[in-house]
């Protein structure tokens, strides 16, 4: 007998007596307004940084002037040029000298301030761990409530591979001190856009 | 040299943040100590805790730091609790949910299965460590892999994963700083979540002079995080597979879910072409959908943030890259079988009940010999070895916290006092009460020493029960008074517990 087998059939023999699946509630009563502000208030705790909308003027500016300070630069977005294109048959390993990384969030939750990225935002996945900055753009009515939405969007279905980002890499093993920049980006910052 | 905070624990408000697993506050130890080891492994011979408990006691650095790091996780806990209506609720489902699905988990396999190779993946099937260790190198040799970077998983510590590996050649790599603390001093993780909490800033340190050639007395935990990160990343960058465990899997589609504060599993499965997952059984869910319940329990449960920085979801591999999944048994099969303990089954390994523990805040994961500890290992632990873990249900003042936090709503204390009885019934122990003091009474019984080493105090579950103060001699079914435990108190529990007989430990539950 396979070991398959041997698991599957121990199983049958000895599980407990059959207990129903619960429904699960989507928990959004009250908590569909003002998605951004929820948004914000999460996410900024969670070490991530929102950048400023300018009451008049280009809302990308302060990206831009990061991008021209900046060394290598892969931007996966049309509002933004990088300096770099991306070749999406790269080795996903090939992009550890990158400095910034620009993509759009599929969608983002308000409740917990994440930002969702699949294969489709990344290009290569890498690109959101191995660069040292993310910066995101986020259209607000792309917000959902809470995590039960979220797992309630397609993405989560189509995509070989889809996460959730909520601030940037973070670490307190040493004493209880939080670090930023661990293993992947040193810092996630988010830009409130419309889609183009 | 001022080494207590610095930008990085503010946001861009100049608010405290509360992501990872950081402290609310500084808690620095005072002077530099050596580390006190863990329980002497004595082969097959019984782990003495309370023997291990009494060396990390006469560590009071460590002791005093251990101690408030772990209430502080239990009080940021709280804080996210209080912060949701719904707690109860979502306790209730997640219970709810694993009971279903441990009770259809034959079916649910096959499902996972099934979708798991729909999507291009490779399922494999271990009944135990061993052969969850050969299937590994099976894979990495059909790769030519020689190196091997990984994600923390207790899955593999619990499988003796990396010894086995490396003396078969292979170079495994740490990628979670904690995990990779313990890798490079050659020990065990201490906590499920937090693997070198037991570790001092200045132990850190000497590990990393030693091991990776930082300044020696250099403690400043900035530097120490971008030496690890500087040196571990060109492993990872020509690493020629990696590994990830699974907090989450899920029947409907085949999905792996993992949750880390690093991001250092979506690195270590998106860089190399051969990603491998190693997970219990046990880790199944139905649906996505229930997946909500999960997430928004876990990280709140752990650390009190509402969410780790990373939750990732592998459904299928990249174009051009492999994934195999090794779906591990390892006694769990076994475990559902035992009708008062199939339950623990539903764990998260969020380590809450590590957390709110006394006895483990002040006896230290390493003390209890394996991979699991605190409430949840006295648990499981006699599951894998009887004789070895015989005296682990005793390092416990039953006061019934643990079962409180539970996400799962496991019954926690219950189930430990039911392996009392078990180990009293089958002669683990020659004098069950006698061991109860030797093993909680050691790390609970001297009160001048704990209140000297603990400054900050919650007068709630932080103090110690009366009975444990002020009763030392006094055998735990005298019905002292807990006052500080919510819910069921342990003398109406004993009562109600003690009137179900005795016998019922009789009736042979549990397979050696
Ligand atoms: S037993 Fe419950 S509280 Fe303890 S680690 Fe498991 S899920 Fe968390």
């Amino acid at each position: 007998m396979s070991s398959r087998d041997d698991i599957l059939g121990a199983i049958r023999r000895d599980r407990p007596a059959p207990l129903p699946l619960p429904d699960v509630p989507m928990f959004d009563e009250g908590r569909a307004d003002d998605l951004l502000g929820r948004f914000t208030a999460a996410f900024t705790m969670m070490g991530g940084k929102m950048l400023d909308l300018p009451a008049d003027g280009d809302p990308l500016a302060e990206i831009r002037a990061r991008v021209a300070k900046a060394g290598v630069v892969i931007s996966m977005v049309p509002e933004v040029a990088g300096n770099t294109v991306l070749d999406p048959e790269l080795m996903p390993s090939k992009l550890e000298n990158v400095d910034i990384a620009i993509v759009r969030a599929a969608f983002g939750v308000a409740e917990t301030g994440s930002i969702c990225l699949t294969e489709r935002e990344l290009g290569v996945n890498t690109l959101g761990y191995l660069a040292q900055h993310l910066i995101v753009l986020l259209d607000p009515a792309d917000l959902v409530v809470n995590i039960h939405h979220a797992y309630h969007r397609p993405e989560i279905h189509a995509a070989r591979y889809c996460v959730f980002h909520t601030g940037p890499s973070a670490t307190a093993d040493i004493e209880g001190v939080l670090i930023l920049g661990a293993q992947g980006v040193r810092s996630l910052s988010i830009l409130s856009l419309p889609r183009a | 040299m001022s080494m207590t905070d610095n930008d990085s624990s503010f946001d861009q408000n100049g608010k405290r943040l509360e992501n990872a697993e950081a402290t609310s506050r500084p808690i620095h130890a005072k002077q530099r100590e050596a580390q006190p080891k863990g329980a002497i492994d004595r082969g097959n011979k019984p782990i003495d805790h309370a023997e291990a408990a009494k060396r990390f006691l006469a560590a009071p650095e460590h002791l005093k730091f251990h101690d408030e790091r772990l209430w502080d996780l239990r009080q940021k806990r709280d804080k996210q609790m209080h912060g949701l209506p719904e707690w109860e609720e979502l306790r209730s489902l997640a219970s709810a949910i694993k009971e279903h699905t441990l009770t259809h988990l034959d079916t649910y396999l096959e499902q996972f299965e099934a979708a798991a190779i729909a999507n291009g993946a490779t399922v494999h099937w271990a009944k135990d460590g061993d052969e969850h260790n050969r299937i590994v190198l099976g894979i990495l040799r059909d790769h030519n892999a020689k190196t091997l970077i990984k994600s923390k998983s207790m899955l593999t510590e619990e499988c003796g994963m990396r010894h086995f590996l490396t003396d078969q050649g292979i170079t495994i790599t740490e990628t979670d700083l904690g995990e990779r603390i313990q890798q490079l001093d050659n020990e065990a993780p201490s906590h499920v979540v937090v693997p070198s909490v037991h570790k001092l800033r200045s132990d850190i340190s000497d590990v990393f002079a030693r091991t990776l050639g930082t300044e020696p007395g250099n403690d400043d935990p900035h530097y120490l995080a971008e030496s690890q990160r500087m040196t571990t990343r060109p492993l990872i960058l020509e690493a020629d597979a990696g590994m990830t465990g699974g907090n989450f899997i899920i029947a409907e589609t085949g999905t792996v879910v993992t949750c880390t504060n690093e991001g250092n599993a979506d690195l270590s499965a998106n860089t190399p072409k051969l990603h491998i997952v190693s997970v219990g059984i046990e880790k199944l869910l139905p649906r996505v959908e229930h997946l909500g319940v999960f997430i928004r329990l876990l990280s709140r449960s752990a650390l009190g943030s509402p969410i780790t920085q990373y939750t990732s979801h592998f459904r299928a591999p990249r174009r051009g890259a492999e994934m195999h999944i090794v779906l591990v048994d390892n006694g769990r099969s076994a475990r559902l079988a035992l009708p008062e303990f199939w339950t623990s089954l539903k764990c998260i390994r969020c380590g809450a009940c590590m957390n709110t523990c006394p006895v483990y805040r002040r006896s230290g994961g390493l003390s209890y010999g394996f991979t699991y500890s605190g409430p949840i290992g006295l648990v499981i632990d006699p599951t894998f070895n009887k004789h070895k873990f015989s005296n682990l249900p005793f390092a416990s003042t039953l006061n019934g916290s643990c079962t409180n936090v539970c996400p799962t709503k496991i019954n926690l204390h219950e189930q430990i006092y039911a392996w009392r009885k078990v180990m009293a019934d089958t002669h683990e122990v020659p004098f069950a009460k006698k061991t109860v003091m030797q093993a909680a009474g050691v790390v609970l019984g001297n009160p001048k020493l704990y209140r000297a080493a603990i400054a900050t105090a919650d007068k709630a579950l932080f103090s110690l029960p009366r009975f444990a103060l002020y009763s030392r001699m006094n055998a735990w079914g005298k019905g002292r008074e807990n006052p500080a435990t919510p819910g069921q108190n342990f003398h109406v529990w004993w009562a109600k517990n003690r009137a179900a007989k005795a016998a019922t430990a009789k009736n042979g539950a549990v397979k050696s």
